[in-house]
């Protein structure tokens, strides 16, 4: 498909570096699943849906800034949505989230929670003011909270919320590749599901510029489950936009 | 049945990966070897380390896919490492290069440890590779000429389709020494965003591939073979067995498979058993079929 013209019609500040634009235009919202965004003249960038017409972006780079720019009535392009999403399972469901890894997350937990799963939520963040859609999780399931200066809850990363024995049905986890690393390394592999961010160019499964070893992150992925990654360069090596192979 | 030998390497089968498609990791060529390609060819790779062009890079079309990566790749110093990977698949790895001049691709040729190479002189949207040289048979016969020299792998030579007769470039490869010639590379396109007349693409215009290039394709092949002794690998749309099947009846003694590995990465074990079922019944051989529509 060609990138749909879509017009926004709201801009949240969520927090100080996070953004949600809502736009003219549903679209199908399989959470876990990406659509490719393109700020005209600029570049085009993945991103997950965090409602069915918006996304919620993370100021970090030209792209981004870019789209900050960006006012109601101003227009992007989309393409997709692409991608697999989460696998929807009911029970005992803990969701961990880091920074702006939140936002394929809340949808999540808003539909597993429609099911009548019982829902905790652990949330980290650089700082209180980042937390982020805490009133989402809040509203599903119990909330733990973590920052990494201290400011509100757990003082220290969100994996230190997360104890070994930690026995729920399914894991959900998205945010730094660092942070998703240590949850793997104390979860349950084959019962938990990550959704990766890598430098995506095509979107569609083709170029191959996305892949973690032979998986391709825009179409066999974004989410996969974590006996599938521990088989992987996953933790420890990334790509960079030539395709060199570089530490996460 | 599908079994072949190919400028001296032994192919399980004639349908190979094409270049620019999963090939950036030896993990991902890997897999599609083990996906039952009969050979692989990685991304195309270049002196230094390249981003390519910004995104968006790559956008679906009617009947095809309009692309301008813009030759990204990790540089060959950094690439033997999944060249070695991909070998883990039990195929032929075949090492597609660039460069601006014959000194640079056989500086590369030099370096890399392939089962054979394949000279991009032929990607149509980055200026001073490419098509920029691929459209001067003098210098795809000197390029030729200066990596047959360089490595004793075979050489093959990826030709471009936006020339006003690809005889004369393949003839000028042929020339140069090389040992078989891939027809073809994506043809020159572009797509505009009508909502505000801007070029979809980040470099603004790009190269066709998918369905609407097979029968450029073809008639390309056919013309080759006509006056070629060398083999000619066929690419260009392929995304069933019967396309493959009219490549080599068009003169393509192997395939190569691109854009349709996006919507079926098992599009190479899904081929090999209808074309031996097919070839079965007709009771031909891939010597029969291969130029047949040269002989009716």
């Amino acid at each position: 498909m060609k990138p749909v013209n879509v017009i926004i019609t709201k801009v949240v500040d969520e927090t100080p570096t996070i953004r949600t634009f809502f736009f003219d235009t549903s679209f199908e919202l399989i959470p876990g699943r990406f659509v490719m965004v393109w700020i005209r003249g600029v570049d085009e960038i993945p991103m997950a849906l965090s409602y069915e017409n918006a996304i919620t972006v993370q100021k970090v780079g030209p792209a981004t800034s870019a789209l900050f720019e960006l006012e109601e009535c101003d227009s992007f392009g989309i393409r997709g949505p692409y991608g697999t999403g989460f696998e929807i399972k009911n029970g005992s469901i803990m969701l961990i989230a880091g920074g702006v890894g939140a936002a394929p997350l809340a949808p999540l937990a808003e539909k597993i929670s429609s099911n009548g799963a019982k829902i905790t939520t652990l949330l980290g963040a650089r700082t209180r003011d980042e937390l982020l859609f805490r009133e989402r999780f809040e509203s599903v399931g119990e909330l733990k909270v973590a920052t990494d200066d201290g400011s509100e809850g757990e003082h220290g990363y969100v994996t230190e919320l997360l104890e070994a024995q930690e026995n729920h049905d399914q894991i959900y986890c998205c945010g730094p590749e660092i942070m998703m690393k240590k949850v793997l390394d104390i979860v349950e592999p084959s019962r938990t599901q990550l959704s990766l961010h890598r430098y995506i160019k095509c979107g569609i499964g083709i170029c191959g510029a996305c892949c973690v070893d032979g998986l391709r992150v825009c179409r066999d992925g974004p989410v996969f489950s974590g006996d599938v990654l521990k088989k992987t360069e996953f933790g420890v090596f990334r790509r960079n936009e030539c395709g060199e192979r570089v530490r996460v | 049945m599908l079994s072949l030998t190919l400028t001296g390497l032994k192919l399980e089968n004639p349908l190979m990966l094409a270049a620019g498609i999963m090939g950036t990791t030896g993990g991902s060529l890997k897999r599609i070897a083990e996906c039952g390609a009969g050979a692989v060819v990685t991304k195309s790779i270049g002196l230094e380390p390249k981003n390519g062009h910004s995104n968006p890079s790559m956008v679906e079309v009617d009947c095809g896919f309009l692309n301008a990566m813009g030759l990204p790749n990790p540089s060959y110093k950094n690439f033997q490492d999944e060249i070695d990977t991909a070998r883990k698949g039990s195929v032929p790895v075949i090492a597609s290069i660039f460069g601006g001049f014959a000194d640079e691709f056989s500086e590369i040729a030099k370096a890399l440890d392939a089962d054979a190479f394949e000279l991009n002189v032929s990607c149509p949207h980055a200026h001073g590779y490419g098509t920029d040289i691929g459209t001067d048979p003098e210098l795809v016969e000197d390029i030729t000429h200066a990596v047959k020299k360089a490595t004793s792998a075979p050489v093959w030579v990826k030709l471009t389709p936006n020339v006003t007769d690809i005889k004369s470039t393949g003839l000028a490869a042929q020339r140069g020494g090389a040992d078989a010639v891939v027809a073809i590379n994506t043809v020159r396109g572009m797509a505009i965003d009508i909502e505000t007349g801007c070029p979809i693409l980040g470099n603004r215009f790009g190269g066709l591939s998918g369905r609407a290039i097979k029968p450029v394709a073809i008639k390309c092949v056919f013309d080759l073979y006509e006056v070629l002794d060398i083999p000619v690998i066929g690419v260009g749309g392929i995304s069933d067995w019967r396309d493959a099947v009219e490549f080599m009846m068009a003169g393509a003694r192997a395939v190569q498979i691109g854009s349709a590995v996006g919507e079926n990465i098992n599009i190479f074990q899904d081929i090999s058993p209808c074309m031996e079922a097919f070839m079965a019944e007709k009771q031909w051989t891939l010597d029969d079929i291969y130029g047949m529509a040269h002989e009716v």
